[in-house]
């Protein structure tokens, strides 16, 4: 973990109410694909935090879905220095993947796949990425994990766009060697249970400090009690014990 | 000693500067980032005797200038945190270190206590009779005068380190109770824990917290904190540390004016992890601003008071 000041270099918008924003400083602390930052806002008491999405040099992307007062005035930011923790969590296991990894997204659950797909197609490996939204207009990134080299499948829950269905549905056609994935907690669960092989999610909960040190996110595991900030977002899934 | 430095309860601290329990686990995290052995002590996570997982989530809601946790006492037990986390925080930390603790009974509270006090490295004891998180313990203690001072009797029986009671500030009448444990031979207090506080999501109309209701702390609670501490302050004998929304140099000088010998800083740590080292880094030039000297000669030095 660091603490850095990063300087806005562009901030836009990729859907109605998702935006991407590049950011220029220190970006050493940031180890795997899957961690994530944690951002002061001014007039906001805790951090906001949010996965990181890229990291080319001293640059690092970001995506965010406007869902609060802190993600609106990200919004509105056109330029400027944000105070950020960088390097928190545990990213993504690299190792386990197998040749034939499929990486699944799920509305704002799609950004940390991205630099987890490049690292992967970096060490060779046949990624397949499904993207899942609930409609067309929410679509975003299709072409740029394209660009990456992944061979990429849309999924749409309203078939306006792509496959219709949920990523399971596209999941259920695939073969592969291991799944990545992180989305809203009703399709990991759905993945969990449509899932032939091993594999890593990335969890979501409200946190205090998110590194570690209030307590404020701790899950039960089936190898004990763990925190969403430190010692995940990522858990495997043999170590997941859902709440109800 | 030095401009900075403070007695609490017999010890000698470099500087009156102590994040408070719940805030800094066991030090280690923090120790990551910078040398922990710069501040003053600190208040490790409140220990039981039995592991506890703590409350459902969401365990933390944010409010204008604060924030409302409902952690519950997560915490391994008290066998778990002296074999596995106090030789963790030994290889960081080198001064004396303040065990935090919490019961449901009376004989909790003797028995967590009585295995802290006799390791090496705790300076003192704080008896957490305000935590506003936990049913049918916790802070029910903190608000009855003959309950506070039975636990801190029983405490002190079998213990031999300075006993610090940590006070709740839900309660009609706060100096009562400090005195309460005074009487009872409590070697110090601080105050104060978290206020009950609660938030509701407009769009679920649901509590924001799983257990409805948590600890409201931050910088909004300070003004409450500094009127507690100066009321109690006036009231006993022993040290009192100040705690509550502190987050500068200057809410340090100021809880000091208040009465308090030691600060602690609390929600503060989990925004800033780095605003304790700041604080110290900062107070001599604050100091210099006010024309202080050191601070042991402002304890309790607000005028007309």
């Amino acid at each position: 973990m660091k603490q850095g000041i990063f300087e806005i270099v562009k901030n836009e918008a990729l859907t109605d109410c998702v935006y991407r924003m590049v950011l220029q400083g220190d970006t050493s602390a940031i180890t795997a694909p899957g961690q994530f930052v944690n951002i002061k806002l001014e007039g906001l008491y805790l951090r906001r935090p949010i996965s990181v999405c890229n990291v080319e040099g001293d640059q690092l992307t970001i995506i965010y879905k406007v869902v609060g007062k802190g993600t609106a005035q990200m919004a509105a930011m056109k330029s400027g220095k944000l105070d950020i923790l960088t390097g928190l969590g545990n990213g993504y296991d690299l190792r386990l993947s197998g040749d034939k990894p499929v990486l699944l997204g799920g509305g704002v659950g799609v950004p940390p796949m991205y630099m987890l797909c490049k690292k992967l197609l970096e060490q060779g490996k046949a990624v397949q990425v499904i993207l899942g939204f609930n409609t067309k207009s929410e679509v975003f990134y299709e072409e740029e994990f394209k660009a990456l080299g992944a061979s990429v499948t849309v999924t749409t829950v309203d078939g306006s766009y792509g496959m219709k269905g949920f990523v399971t549905n596209a999941l259920e056609t695939m073969d592969y060697s291991y799944f990545y994935t992180c989305g809203p907690e009703p399709m990991l669960k759905a993945i969990y249970k449509a899932s032939n092989t091993s594999g890593q999610m990335s969890f979501e909960k409200r946190m205090g400090c998110g590194f570690g040190a209030c307590m404020g996110c701790s899950c039960k595991t089936i190898t004990g009690y763990k925190r969403i900030c430190k010692e995940g977002p990522v858990m495997q899934k043999e170590e997941i014990l859902w709440e109800d | 000693m030095g401009r900075l430095s403070v007695n609490l309860c017999g010890i000698e601290l470099d500087n009156p500067v102590i994040p408070a329990s719940g805030t800094f686990g066991y030090g280690y995290e923090y120790a990551e980032l910078y040398d922990i052995n710069c501040l003053g002590t600190f208040s490790f996570k409140g220990t039981t005797k039995d592991p506890r997982f703590g409350n459902p989530t969401p365990r933390i809601a944010e409010c204008n200038a604060g924030m409302i946790n409902a952690v519950g006492l997560q915490n391994p037990g008290v066998e778990k945190v002296i074999s596995q986390e106090l030789p963790k925080l030994k290889e960081c930390f080198h001064k004396p270190v303040m065990a935090n603790v919490s019961g449901f009974a009376v004989e909790d509270y003797a028995y967590t206590c009585e295995k802290l006090d006799q390791q090496e490295q705790v300076g003192w004891l704080e008896v957490n009779v305000s935590c506003p998180n936990v049913h049918g313990g916790g802070m029910s203690f903190g608000t009855d005068p003959k309950a506070a001072a039975e636990v801190t009797a029983v405490v002190k029986k079998v213990t031999t380190k300075p006993v610090i009671v940590k006070l709740s500030p839900n309660v009609t009448d706060i100096v009562s109770i400090a005195k309460a444990c005074e009487d009872a031979g409590a070697d110090g207090i601080s105050l104060i824990n978290t206020m009950l506080g609660m938030r509701i999501d407009l769009r679920s109309r649901k509590p924001v917290i799983a257990n409805t209701m948590g600890g409201f702390s931050g910088s909004a609670i300070f003004p409450v904190a500094v009127r507690m501490v100066y009321q109690v302050a006036k009231a006993v004998k022993v040290p009192v540390i100040g705690m509550g929304g502190v987050s500068s140099a200057e809410d340090v000088i100021e809880m000091m004016l208040a009465g308090a010998t030691a600060v602690e800083v609390g929600a503060a740590n989990l925004v800033d992890p780095f605003v304790c080292r700041d604080i110290i880094r900062d107070l001599p030039e604050v100091m210099d601003a006010y024309r202080i000297n050191t601070l042991e000669e402002i304890i309790g030095g607000v005028q007309n008071g």
